[in-house]
């Protein structure tokens, strides 16, 4: 079962935290009790970690934070487990000053496994390593990325503007960008 | 007085394809470094038609928005609005009663054969074969008849609604929809004669720009650009969603990875989805077309959701990240063909610039899905 494998190959970036035992199904009911709450109350920020994520709501599998320094280690092991890059895309977390970079993998299997990594980086100077030395077609998603919310991908080699015009300066998915 | 010119034997130059050209079907344009007719480098320039679809999915509401989906593939609108429905239902928790989704797996395939048709046209032209897309539009002709006669319009169809359908289907469209089954497998019998068995079709596609497997996953490929080249992977079998388990169909793959393998998996894909829709069509229950219950203002709860879905050009996937109000948070819309489109840049050093462009048809390029 590559859940079980990807879980085990990933929790190794995670010493200090008790991953909670496999079987024990312990699916987000934390995470969605909160997310009942609503936006009233300010969640706690989420601690780096695996959590397993309910597929029939959420859609994936592995839902990771990682820091930015394993950034590139744990892309390394989605890569030697052979998953494929799908996508890579910000969002602007403006309230809490931080950036956040989702990357998605998936395979081309029926043993179906969805992985999503997350990291932040804080919003006034937003930067992160480049994945495209392990997937070359990560270069246009980072470029993109680069495009719509101003994230330095440090090691990219063409980070120039890719859909917006080739002199644009501004970054259109800010939550304060004024047209 | 003419003075001879002098070419240095190993220069190269730069030769502009694009924006606008003919075998780009669309506004791209790719930079080709060239020695002689052989390319040595290239780089795609995309971005001529951007519209800028995800902020805009952050100022509308989701029905409102919901309306972008179709306009960002003008030949396989259907599949992106399954897409969306499909995210805002799972998000929602909406229930979509059965005859809805019927019909949407019926409709979704109506416009998968229609925008197969229509690449199908497009491809043998850019190799020099004229008559095929007119045979081609002819029958897809037919499909937008039914579609729009159900759906409103021809290209742009936003015929899906959360939780079900705008419109229902009447003995009309079942019928036309059978009468069409026959009409498409007898043209593509003639397709195999007129085109895939032609010797000089063959020897343009067989061996041209084969794509490995590993070049594939490290660019995300799907569709048939991936089945093409030995990846067994199609959303609607790997990750089942909507009423496709119900319904005995295969997967073509082929392992050859050139452009004719890309070409065959797309006209087999042709047959299997008629297939569907005559499966569709006999076990099409009665029944609502749209829950009791439809939420009037979709406010998904707070969460960060994934759909994928199968569209004509392949995996597409959209997240949605939402705050619990009426807008979303954030959308990301992730377009099949800027992951299969990506690769070209690599996978075209050291063609002819004829095998080049027959290799840029075999990706099934749709400029404005790339663009978003």
């Amino acid at each position: 079962m590559i859940l079980e494998t990807t879980h085990t190959a990933l929790a190794v970036l995670f010493p200090e935290t008790e991953t909670e035992d496999f079987q024990s199904e312990a699916v987000d009911t934390e995470a969605a009790e909160e997310e009942k709450k609503g936006p009233k109350k300010v969640a706690e920020p989420r601690k780096n970690g695996i959590i397993l994520r309910d597929y029939a709501v959420h859609g994936y599998h592995l839902d990771v934070q990682l820091d930015p320094s394993q950034l590139l280690e744990a892309v390394a092991i989605i890569d030697s487990l052979d998953y494929f890059i799908e996508s890579i895309t910000g969002v602007d977390w403006i309230k809490e000053e931080q950036m956040e970079v989702i990357y998605d993998f998936s395979r081309y299997d029926f043993d179906l496994c969805r992985v999503v990594l997350r990291t932040r980086t804080p919003r006034a100077a937003p930067s992160l390593p480049s994945i495209t030395s392990i997937y070359a077609g990560a270069n246009w998603h980072e470029r993109e990325t680069h495009d719509f919310f101003g994230i330095k991908f440090e090691g990219h080699p063409h980070l120039i503007p890719l859909l917006l015009p080739e002199d644009a300066d501004f970054h259109p998915l800010l939550k304060d960008f004024k047209a | 007085m003419s003075v001879p010119v002098r070419l240095q034997p190993d220069e190269t130059f730069v030769l502009n394809v694009g924006p606008q050209h003919p075998a780009t079907h669309g506004v791209l344009r790719v930079k080709m470094e060239m020695d002689g007719e052989y390319i040595v480098n290239a780089e795609t320039v995309i971005g001529y038609i951007h519209r800028m679809h995800e902020k805009m999915g952050e100022l509308k509401t989701y029905p409102q928005y919901y309306m972008n989906l179709s306009r960002m593939d003008y030949l396989g609108a259907l599949g992106y609005c399954h897409g969306h429905v499909l995210l805002i239902e799972k998000a929602c928790g909406i229930e979509v009663p059965e005859r809805a989704e019927y019909i949407r797996a019926i409709t979704v395939e109506l416009n998968r054969i229609a925008s197969h048709l229509f690449w199908f046209g497009a491809f043998v032209m850019d190799l020099g074969g004229f008559s095929p897309l007119m045979y081609a539009l002819q029958d897809r002709e037919h499909i937008l008849d039914i579609l729009e006669r159900i759906t409103g319009s021809r290209l742009t169809y936003s015929y899906y609604r959360f939780g079900g359908l705008y419109n229902d289907v009447d003995e009309e469209f079942v019928e036309s929809t059978r009468k069409f089954v026959p009409r498409m497998r007898k043209s593509l019998k003639k397709y195999r004669g007129l085109v895939t068995g032609n010797i000089i079709f063959k020897k343009r596609l067989e061996g041209n720009a084969p794509l490995s497997r590993e070049t594939c996953r490290k660019y995300g490929a799907t569709s048939a650009v991936a089945r093409g080249s030995g990846i067994n992977y199609d959303v609607r079998k790997n990750e089942p969603y909507s009423v496709y388990p119900e319904f005995d169909f295969d997967i073509p793959v082929y392992t050859e990875g050139d452009s004719m393998a890309r070409y065959k998996v797309r006209m087999e894909e042709m047959e299997q989805s008629l297939r569907i829709i005559e499966q569709g069509l006999d076990k099409l229950p009665d029944g609502p077309i749209m829950p009791k219950k439809a939420p009037k203002i979709i406010k998904p709860p707070v969460g960060d959701y994934y759909q994928a879905v199968e569209t004509a050009r392949g995996n597409f996937g959209i997240r949605l990240v939402s705050d619990g109000t009426k807008n979303p948070y954030r959308l990301k819309l992730r377009s099949p063909t800027y992951s299969n489109m990506h690769l070209f840049d690599e996978s075209c050093r050291g063609l002819l610039i004829m095998d080049a462009l027959a290799f840029m048809g075999s990706i099934d390029l749709v400029i404005p899905e790339i663009d978003r």
